[in-house]
């Protein structure tokens, strides 16, 4: 494990406070997804999943076709489509833009795909203002940090950390009470909205057929960004495009109530091109961002092209034992939770954290929440074999004896459970050789299994085991 | 255009397919269209409706019912006609948006109150469905922190599946289509609900029953 991972974990660890804030609020969100999607309010929902997942199969697997029925049909609105390689081309188109069109200040609606590019950062060395407009992001923004969570990105902050901020980046009065911190977003943002040249939002959903972006909030934030100025600039990775606007019927349904549990949010914008000729307001200019940065690259494999499919519910980091208690910065990359487990090792390579596909105790969860059924588990496995194999062929960069000590504990656990006898007498002296068998943890074990111990406890030996208890149940009651 | 057909040539290569070769037909898109009566389709609206809501007999109570929300509040309008109908547009405090862009922005800014109408409402969410126009604002519904809605009964669909079915392409109509599913809210601090955090905080639907 690289030292950076090791430490950012044990850090989340150690943090009380932080522990119990990301606890309840993920706590609270699966409970909400969970209500909403009872068989009494959604007797479908099983159906509604595998079509999403049907749906996202077939537009993938066809992802050329349908990019260019929706850049035709942009264009035909009157936007225009801006397609990009990687996040450096993304930089450049908005550099030129600005400079063109004398933009200083742009807002922002939540958008991960950006994140993923860095685009605050660009957009400050071309001399554009970037604001994040989306309450959660604003606050991160001004605490110059990155998402917690997909979709609640400052999870991890109290309201006296609120009051702290917005008192020191605002130099407003301070205030404790949340809505109050919220009217004076409201205010400070507002202005934002009104001045900007610059409206700059992700998109949800990208309608081939309509040349749509659709775009889901509750805050009326992206509303606004998508509106108040005089141009608007999409930013979609190429696999949010769905063939028609009837298919929202299904996703809508299923985002709204795995993100918050709702049936559906406070606004859904369908917008196709800038404002037309007689419309009372709207932009006068809109750009669709096409990025691949590596989404091409997954496509290619036919197993792990799912991981495409993800429609960023974040339900699956709050029902993730180990996002819940390691946490939103501990992952590597921008994307965190399972989803980012199996995103970020495709995005930047697995050499970049090799052991980000094994932070996972393979539960299974995450795949049973997945709206759109993308098999993470399955996926860890196969990035864990392709860890596996890559360390097998070279091995360089895994340091020291590890490897061939897991090879060797591997090898002696095989032949064990080979030998049943062997096997029931290796437990036997197990149980005689641990003095706390029968009850309780184990805090401390010898020798390479130290490992195990170091950050939690391994669960005793039973009095009796397994097949102590079978023989005796079933010589009891032999009819049974 | 070689950064489109750079991006297009690896997904083709990825996908192993090549240009312009045939797209299977896509998964029949599953509508729900449960069979509803006007009468529940109107009732499930108001019931569900996020926000407060009036059903209003006529023209007359419509306009009577929107005057006393108002109150002494300044309050801008979208230009539709119904609300002309209605005399909405007419009533004291009242200012019609109309002109450049930049004119709507600033009317709608300074409003208290917000007046349009909804082209839709779907019975199973209690969702208003808003579509740019001419006679339409965006902003009019976004930026004061009340917005009225007037919606004629005879416009409540039952849900997604019917909006999709009348309207497969609302591209072809707007350039805007909004869902409006409830007032502007965030629980981004703590989790703590707050409404009109953006938008409106208040939402007031009027719903217009034809007596025939």
């Amino acid at each position: 494990m690289s030292v950076a991972f090791h430490r950012r974990i044990h850090e989340a660890l150690l943090d009380e406070r932080l522990q119990q804030a990301v606890y309840a609020a993920t706590g609270r969100l699966m409970e909400k997804r969970r209500s909403s999607v009872t068989p009494e309010l959604v007797p479908d929902y099983q159906q509604l999943r595998t079509h999403a997942h049907q749906i996202k199969k077939h537009t993938l697997e066809n992802l050329d076709a349908y990019l260019e029925q929706l850049a035709a049909k942009v264009e035909e609105r009157g936007g225009r489509v801006v397609w990009c390689r990687d996040g450096g081309q993304v930089h450049e188109f908005f550099r030129a833009l600005a400079r063109e069109k004398q933009i200083r200040l742009a807002v922002k609606s939540k958008s991960m795909t950006a994140e993923e590019i860095d685009l605050n950062e660009a957009l400050q060395r071309s001399g554009v203002e970037p604001v994040e407009t989306d309450l959660g992001e604003f606050i991160i923004q001004l605490a110059g940090e990155r998402p917690y969570h997909l979709v609640a990105p400052a999870m991890h902050k109290t309201r006296q950390q609120v009051a702290d901020l917005f008192t020191q980046k605002l130099g407003v009065e301070r205030e404790e009470e949340i809505g109050k911190l919220t009217l004076i977003a409201r205010a400070v943002l507002r202005r934002k909205f009104l001045e900007a040249g610059l409206g700059i939002s992700g998109a949800n959903f990208l309608i081939a057929d309509s040349g749509a972006v659709v775009v889901v909030e509750n805050e009326g934030n992206a509303r606004l960004a998508t509106s108040a100025p005089r141009i608007h600039v999409a930013v979609a990775g190429i696999e949010k495009v769905i063939p028609r606007a009837a298919d929202l019927a299904v996703f809508l349904n299923l985002l709204g109530r795995s993100a918050t549990g709702q049936p559906l949010t406070s606004y859904t914008s369908f917008l196709s091109g800038p404002r037309r000729a007689g419309e009372l307001d709207g932009p006068e200019e809109f750009y669709l961002v096409l990025l691949d940065n590596g989404r091409s690259r997954i496509l290619a494999d036919r197993e792990k092209r799912q991981t495409l499919y993800c429609i960023r519910c974040g339900a699956c980091l709050n029902i993730c034992p180990v996002y819940r208690r390691i946490g939103g910065y501990s992952y590597p990359g921008v994307y965190a939770g399972p989803i980012g487990a199996i995103l970020t090792p495709q995005f930047l390579g697995l050499a970049h954290e090799p052991e980000l596909p094994f932070a996972s105790s393979l539960c299974g969860a995450c795949a049973e929440v997945c709206p759109v059924k993308i098999d993470i588990p399955k996926l860890l496995l196969d990035l864990r074999s392709e860890v596996k194999k890559a360390e097998a062929r070279g091995g360089a960069q895994q340091s020291g004896s590890r490897p061939r000590l897991e090879k060797i504990g591997f090898q002696i656990w095989a032949w064990l459970m080979g030998r049943p006898r062997l096997f029931e007498m290796a437990g036997a002296a197990a149980r005689l050789l641990l003095p706390e068998s029968g009850r309780g943890w184990l805090r401390f074990l010898p020798g390479p299994l130290k490992a195990w111990t170091e950050w939690r406890d391994f669960p005793a030996p039973p009095p009796q085991s397994f097949r102590q208890l079978w023989r005796a149940r079933t010589s009891r009651r032999p009819g049974d | 255009m070689p950064a489109r057909e750079h991006l297009l040539h690896k997904i083709r290569t990825a996908l192993g397919r090549s240009a312009g070769q045939p797209v299977p037909a896509a998964p029949a898109a599953l509508l729900d269209l449960p069979p509803m009566d006007p009468g529940e389709r109107l009732s499930r609206m108001l019931e569900r409706f996020p926000g407060q809501t009036f059903r209003a007999a006529g023209p007359a109570e419509a306009r009577d019912h929107v005057a006393g929300l108002i109150g002494a509040r300044r309050a801008v309008a979208s230009p539709a006609p119904l609300l002309e109908q209605l005399g909405i547009l007419a009533l004291p405090g009242v200012q019609a948006v109309s002109g450049e862009p930049a004119q709507v922005r600033e009317a709608c800014a300074a409003a208290e109150v917000g007046i349009t109408t909804a082209d839709y409402g779907l019975a199973d969410t209690g969702a208003l469905v808003a579509l740019a126009a001419g006679t339409e604002s965006r902003l009019a519904s976004l930026l004061p922190p009340v917005h009225i809605a007037v919606l004629p009964a005879d416009r409540i669909l039952t849900g997604l599946g019917e909006l999709f079915t009348i309207l497969p392409d609302p591209g072809a109509l707007s350039s805007s289509m909004v869902l409006i599913g409830g007032p502007s809210r965030t629980a981004d601090i703590e989790q703590i609900l707050t409404l009109g955090v953006h938008g409106p905080r208040e939402l007031h639907l009027v719903c217009l029953v034809d007596q025939k």
